[in-house]
């Protein structure tokens, strides 16, 4: 294995090192746990196109020394689609947070996971708005106190995974900050994926969400406060198992969050029908000369 | 199986054809091979007649969005694949596009948008033809930009400046806007179709720097304008693209003031260094007229029955109309103005370039206006009224 220097020196634009990211924010693991992954893949960097919309995490591809593009807020997966359309020799991966795919993006995403666009979506999931100070978001667990929600939040939260899934995705995954082995070992596999694939991973914003004492703290939530995906949990909506909801509102219950890989299957990718078309539209065309 | 070139698709001779046949066919012409859209009438011809066309093309593809929103954003994606890029809308349509617009002018990402126009505001009369749109083209999405906008009044013209417009997209890097409205979109009229070898393709600056030395807002190296030179995907050159104001390395900057005066300056610059070359207009009749008559679009050829017929009747008249609506030709108007007593402005909406050419005739002449709503072309008749009669005063729409 590379150490964290050689990959460094070979994947991250050193001029704008540091990076934005404030202390403890979960964002540099991400980019750590997706670098990993591609080295591991050997895939070339010419290769590479990163797709951000707007947020924290849309900063990421700025940091890489790849094509990279950050286009406007929800949008991301959108640009993405035409991208890899007219270019399938390249891996396209897209660093989202929750209000850019979950909120002002959600259409675009559950769009392109019907069409499986051969693309993997990374969502930062820290169920907040950090970048403008921790505000509500879509995927910010019932009784929760933001900055949008003074008097707890009433909301029922987004189970990002289980929308991908219902809508089709080929491989979905769900961990944490705290999982290091497991988040790369699921890039690389959706990364390997013929078609759309979405690794959701909770985060952190240890400065606009501040749940915990410190990030170490939070990082321990990670590792304890667990529930293994399987068929009991099928039904939750959020990303996390209540036992009660009404706990959420009195007590500081955090729940659990539920990890693991929620699916994995396989089907023809937009790009591997899309050819069978263009034969068939050939075929007509050629007929229909002839006559 | 071998995939027919355009001239096989589109058997050159003369055709008996749509306006949006025609924009889709100077499109094919044109080397566009991504088009991404949404129905909207009076558009969906042409996303209609792209999934048909595109497909059967060596590396054409086609796919239909989510919403306006998404079609834009992938033509622009695609546009980084070096893919010369298209979507169609109408209003409603290209309101949602502004978002988008304004990323294309930051990143300088070629792309042409048709905007079909219908009837505003909201969904308006949707199969009504209208130019309300004419200062959304210009002003649409927020903070100082520029964008190259095209208006053609026949169906042959949307033909030639479809083609037009993909060539000042990539040689200027700039979103193109091809106006049309529902009345050319749905008329017949006689089309000659070219072929692909009559057709001049405009190149986009390439990088021929070495990949150290390469930034991708550096302008100057390959040609000396202001047009950044422009690599695509998958290429050796690793490009950052940010809708974040940026320095000539594409590295974001947020807190200076200088870099984001220089960048959006450029875009101004690089257009305004090239009027000459962008700008075209038709004028007739317009030498020792007294009154010219100013149109553009469908409108455009009821103003020029109008004003050969108060020829006829003895009337000193003539025509210009404006084919270039972005950038505005202001030195034609500011220099006709001193000529002239009256300006007569034609347009389908309540006064819009009415506006641009009342601020460029700086008070030399008398600027009067004819406006029609609601999808009526203005007739030759009521022209010609208004030719003969006296300025209206009326303060509501000034």
């Amino acid at each position: 294995m590379k150490s964290s220097s050689e990959l460094r020196k070979k994947y991250l634009r050193e001029d704008l090192m540091p990076t934005m990211f404030c202390p403890g924010c979960g964002n540099g693991q991400v980019l750590n746990y997706t670098i990993r992954a591609i080295d591991d893949l050997n895939i070339p960097q010419e290769k590479l196109v990163f797709v951000s919309g707007i947020g924290c995490s849309s900063r990421l591809p700025a940091y890489i020394e790849a094509d990279g593009i950050h286009t406007t807020h929800g949008r991301a997966i959108a640009f993405a689609t035409g991208i890899k359309v007219t270019n399938p020799d390249l891996k396209v991966i897209v660093f989202t947070g929750d209000g850019d795919l979950a909120a002002i993006g959600l259409n675009h995403f559950l769009q392109a996971v019907r069409r499986n666009i051969d693309i993997t979506v990374i969502c930062i999931n820290n169920e907040t708005y950090g970048m403008t100070g921790g505000q509500l978001s879509p995927t910010t667990p019932v009784g929760y106190t933001t900055t949008t929600s003074l008097y707890k939040n009433i909301e029922f939260a987004f189970n990002l995974s289980f929308l991908a899934k219902a809508a089709g995705a080929i491989y979905v995954a769900r961990w944490t900050t705290a999982h290091s082995t497991q988040t790369i070992n699921s890039i690389k596999k959706g990364l390997q994926k013929r078609g759309f694939s979405f690794i959701e991973i909770i985060s952190m914003c240890p400065v606009n969400k501040k749940q915990f004492k410190d990030p170490t703290e939070n990082l321990r939530f990670f590792l304890d406060n667990t529930i293994k995906y399987s068929k009991k949990v099928l039904d939750e909506t959020s990303a996390r198992v209540f036992n009660d909801y009404n706990e959420c509102f009195t007590a500081d219950y955090t729940g659990k969050i539920i990890i693991g890989e929620i699916t994995d299957i396989d089907k023809p990718s937009f790009h591997d029908l899309y050819h069978n078309l263009k034969e068939r539209s050939l075929n007509e065309f050629w007929n229909t000369k002839g006559e | 199986m071998k995939a027919p070139s355009i001239d096989e698709i589109l058997e050159p001779k003369l055709q008996f054809v749509t306006g949006n046949e025609a924009i889709v066919y100077g499109a094919l012409l044109a080397n566009c091979r991504f088009f991404a859209g949404y129905p909207i009438t009076p558009a969906t011809e042409i996303l209609e007649l792209m999934m048909k066309y595109l497909p059967i093309l060596e590396d054409g593809y086609c796919i239909q969005m989510e919403d306006e929103i998404s079609s834009l954003a992938a033509i622009i994606g695609a546009s980084w694949n070096n893919y010369r890029t298209m979507t169609a809308t109408s209003g409603p349509g290209f309101s949602l596009m502004q978002e988008n617009i304004g990323y294309a002018c930051m990143t300088e990402t070629p792309c042409v948008i048709a905007d079909i126009q219908r009837s505003g505001p909201s969904t308006g009369q949707p199969t009504k033809a209208a130019q309300g749109d004419i200062m959304q083209a210009r002003w649409g999405t927020h903070g100082d930009h520029y964008i190259i906008a095209l208006y053609p009044n026949s169906v042959q013209e949307n033909l030639w400046l479809t083609i037009r417009a993909f060539n000042l997209a990539d040689k200027y890097r700039v979103p193109v806007i091809l106006l049309s409205d529902a009345a050319i979109a749905h008329t017949r009229e006689r089309l000659k179709i070219p072929f692909q070898k009559e057709i001049d393709i405009i190149k986009r600056v390439p990088v021929t720097i070495d990949k150290e030395n390469y930034h991708p807002f550096r302008t100057g190296y390959t040609l000396p304008t202001k047009v950044p030179e422009m690599d695509k995907f998958g290429d050796k050159y690793l490009t950052y693209l940010t809708g974040l104001t940026h320095d000539w390395k594409a590295y974001p900057s947020t807190e200076n003031a200088e870099i984001h005066e220089q960048l959006v300056k450029r875009f101004y610059e690089k257009i305004a260094d090239n009027r000459e070359d962008i700008i075209i207009y038709e004028a007739k009749y317009i030498d020792e007229s007294d009154i010219i008559v100013i149109s553009y679009g469908i409108s455009s050829r009821t103003a020029l029955m109008a004003v050969e017929k108060a020829r006829t009747k003895g009337y000193s008249v003539g025509y210009l109309r404006l084919i270039t609506i972005w950038p505005f030709p202001h030195d034609v108007v500011y220099e006709l103005s001193q000529e002239i007593k009256r300006f007569i402005v034609v347009e389908m909406n309540l006064g819009q370039i009415y506006h641009k050419i009342k601020e460029h005739a700086r008070g030399n002449c008398e600027v009067d206006r004819l406006n029609s709503i609601g999808g009526n072309i203005p007739s030759p008749k009521s022209i010609l009224n208004k030719i003969k009669s006296a300025r209206l005063s009326d303060e509501i729409f000034e």
